[in-house]
């Protein structure tokens, strides 16, 4: 037990030797990605948003403020034991922001990144409670939640149906990954289907049975559910697709959540996908400035890992967006800090009092591609938004009105499940940081 | 030349039956622990800490657990993640419902409940041998994981559905939760590991230990000398779910600091400690430190040791080269020493008591 083992602990020494000076000139950004593993379909196409948009700013601008921006990629693989690894790395390096891509990485994030100060951005996923931002101040998950997107979707299906009054005695389905992430909308649609009359019907897919759902879809034929909603992420969503078609189950009352619209997971099914249905808060394609320009600066050079006609698509521009509330955050605190190489506690002012109008969006180049978004002192997700997007067989289109979630329904349910992980993790600090007068 | 243990006599039974008879291993282990305890905490980086070592103890606990089952009673067992799981929930559980005990107490108590539960699913070992029992356990590990999901009793209700490890402490000092230094969660899991090591050796040196042996080297032999296989057997299944569910316990109050606890102990962590076990070697404690370092800590190394060295591969790539690496050493050491690592260290032992005149 002796020498081998000296060798071992020399060898990991190693990696003490992590986390070399920073040059002072930039601002490091870091974001966990799964290009590899079961998940690494939906994985890489988001990985590749954020990157070329960050990419672009540094190209066409120098940066933010003046300021180059270093991104780079932790490989998680979709693993929690690794996302934990690159939380750690991003700290020792100095990362501004924590991008987790996980709703486990995220959980297991939260309680450290309140000590570590260190803001969390979990873009619409992650635990829907932290949008109360008086007892997660370093958490933020804009610009709507799951349990938002439930409402959006039931206001969608009532417009439909012709009114809310008309959902009595419906049938909703929920195919959903057996896991936190899929179980979340459950609470919300079993509260709304007590208050409408109509009826839920769960259909969990195990993780290690996602892209094997045949016995799940005999239930469905059997039970002939008004309308599904899939709640499902990485090999499950081409999987569900394929599998309503099969099953003859009519497409276009097949409705995914956000994460459930890549563009691979409806062309999975060929030309019969046509009409399949996602949630969206943003447009996509290639037509919009800002995808001209990454088009222009990043992949004319060379500098992107993906190829000119994903540019756009679903998942990429999903993080485009994503890239853009990155970047905005940041001139937002370098205005309220006058600071010009800004740290992670200035980013969470910044992220804090994030508001991108109508105006700043035509700046960015961004006009018609997404609608305003705000975030509050002690709202961090401003529960905005969002739209049914339809895949027309060869790409997603807007196919209805932009839709309110039910604020009034889904506010009260995160302040009380925000009050209640207070109370059960003891010694939960109480918010001091101060909250920024707004511009 | 150094290495040599000439001079050394023994002159009681004692010293014959020492587990460490020559005198420089003695002066090596001291070394390493001392190292352990001092060097590291004072010397290694935060990340270092939290990334390399925590791992590398927690999944030798695991790997030490299950080598008491498979290495030493030669029963196979898919169970472990799930058993790692029942010590989680068990230490969360306790540590709600009696938040004043101290912490340490319970991630030792919970590994009870990960026995009580090992022994249920290690009735059939009785009747099945081999791959039937390995396919019998993996029954335990899909209930379990099943039971983990659907049960919201045993998070508390939690809406994340996660477990959330709250702050306890010991002397005033954090020791879980998100104020706790990596320093403290290495220590305290120094303690365990080293205390559990100690134990270890000495059930598997003593009685209990031999028949264990005897069961793994010939059921029916065995049998006729007269070790009856149900208490045995029953034994070697709680002893090691005992260890797992320490581990399981450690890996989410002094590693993870609370997560979902779904992803974590599935059937990947199962085959992973399977994995260590059989590349450090099996029925050796030392070889379960070994296949720790190999699995757990080597893909850290490859993944971010490898660019803060100046070799220039990042995110993906690095994934990539870390399971081709990692998979290339697995099939090397298989082929050149089938017994694992301990094995050749136990060669490299022999050739260096010779060294340098090897005749």
């Amino acid at each position: 037990m002796k020498r081998t083992h000296l060798i071992a602990v020399a060898l990991l020494g190693a990696t003490t030797l992590a986390a070399p000076a920073l040059a002072q000139d930039s601002i490091y950004v870091q974001s966990n990605a799964y290009r590899t593993g079961p998940f690494s379909g939906s994985g890489t196409p988001v990985a590749d948003g954020i990157n070329d948009y960050l990419t672009m700013l540094n190209e066409r601008d120098g940066g933010v403020g003046g300021v180059k921006i270093k991104f780079e990629e932790c490989e998680t693989g979709y693993d929690t034991k690794k996302s934990v690894e690159c939380y750690e790395q991003g700290k020792a390096k100095g990362s501004i922001i924590y991008l987790p891509w996980s709703t486990g990485a995220t959980l297991a994030a939260i309680p450290r990144a309140h000590v570590d100060k260190i803001p969390i951005m979990s873009m619409a996923y992650g635990l829907s409670a932290a949008a109360d931002g008086s007892v997660f101040p370093w958490v933020f998950n804009p610009p709507t939640t799951y349990w938002d997107g439930a409402s959006i979707l039931l206001n969608y299906i009532a417009k439909q149906e012709g009114g809310l009054d008309k959902l009595k005695g419906k049938r909703i389905g929920l195919i959903h990954l057996d896991a936190p992430y899929g179980k979340e909308p459950i609470p919300v649609l079993q509260n709304l289907a007590k208050k409408y009359g109509f009826e839920v019907l769960l259909y969990p897919v195990p993780a290690a049975e996602m892209q094997n759902q045949g016995a799940l879809w005999l239930n469905i034929r059997r039970d002939k559910p008004d309308w599904l909603y899939n709640h499902g992420w990485g090999a499950m969503n081409p999987t569900a697709v394929k599998e309503a078609i099969k099953n003859n189950y009519p497409i276009n009352r097949l409705v995914g959540v956000w994460w459930s619209g890549g563009d691979d997971d409806a062309r999975a099914g060929g030309a019969e996908a046509k009409g399949y249905k996602s949630l969206s808060w943003h447009l996509f394609g290639q037509n919009f400035p800002v995808m001209q320009d990454i088009l222009k600066h990043v992949h004319a050079k060379g500098l992107s890992k993906t190829t000119k006609e994903k540019v756009g698509e679903a998942l990429y521009a999903r993080t485009v967006y994503q890239g853009m509330m990155v970047a905005e955050a940041i001139r937002n605190a370098q205005r309220l800090t006058g600071k010009k190489v800004i740290n992670s506690e200035d980013m969470r002012r910044g992220l804090e009092s994030l508001n991108v109008t109508e105006a700043r969006l035509k700046e960015l180049g961004m006009e018609g591609f997404a609608s305003p978004l705000k975030v509050e002192c002690g709202d961090h997700n401003g529960h905005h938004q969002a739209f049914v997007a339809e895949w027309d067989g060869t790409k997603w289109t807007k196919a209805s009105d932009w839709i309110s979630p039910s604020k009034d329904e889904v506010r009260p349910l995160i302040e009380a499940a925000a009050k209640d992980y207070a109370e059960k993790n003891t010694g939960w600090p109480k918010r001091t940081e101060v909250c920024d007068p707004r511009s | 030349m150094f290495y040599r243990e000439a001079g050394q006599f023994k002159t009681t039974y004692r010293d014959d039956m020492a587990v460490f008879p020559i005198l420089q291993d003695r002066i090596g282990l001291l070394v390493i622990i001392s190292l352990a305890i001092f060097a590291i905490p004072l010397l290694g980086s935060k990340f270092f800490i939290s990334s390399v070592m925590i791992p590398f103890l927690v999944f030798t606990l695991a790997a030490m657990g299950l080598n008491i089952l498979t290495g030493y009673t030669g029963l196979i067992s898919l169970g472990t993640g799930a058993f790692m799981g029942v010590g989680a929930f068990a230490c969360y559980k306790l540590t709600t419902y009696f938040p004043n005990v101290n912490i340490i107490v319970w991630i030792l108590a919970s590994g009870l409940f990960s026995a009580a539960v090992g022994v249920m699913f290690g009735i059939p070992s009785l009747r099945v041998k081999g791959f039937y029992l390995a396919v019998a356990t993996l029954a335990a590990q899909f209930f379990l994981q099943w039971c983990f999901v659907r049960i919201p009793w045993l998070f508390n209700y939690n809406v994340s559905g996660a477990i959330e490890v709250p702050e306890r402490t010991l002397l005033g000092l954090a020791i879980t939760g998100p104020r706790a230094t990596p320093e403290v969660r290495y220590l305290v899991l120094l303690g365990i590991v080293a205390l559990m090591t100690w134990v270890a050796s000495n059930i598997l040196h003593g009685r209990i230990g031999r028949k264990w042996m005897a069961v793994r080297d010939m059921d029916i032999a065995a049998e006729l000398m007269g070790i009856k296989m149900l208490p045995t057997k029953l034994l070697s299944f709680a002893v090691s779910s005992y260890y797992c569910g320490v581990a399981g316990a450690c890996m989410m109050f002094l590693w993870y600091g609370g997560g979902e606890a779904n992803d974590v102990f599935d059937i990947n962590a199962s085959f992973n400690v399977l994995f260590m076990v059989i590349i450090g070697g099996l029925g050796s404690l030392i070889g379960s430190f070994f296949g720790a370092a190999f699995i757990s800590s080597l893909p850290t190394t490859l993944k971010f040791g490898l660019p803060a060295m100046g070799i220039p591969i990042t995110g993906a790539t690095a994934e990539h080269m870390t399971f081709i690496v990692t998979g290339s050493l697995i099939i090397f050491f298989l082929i050149v020493e089938p017994h694992g690592l301990a094995r050749l260290w136990q060669i490299a032992k022999e050739k260096l008591r010779l060294w340098p005149f090897p005749y």
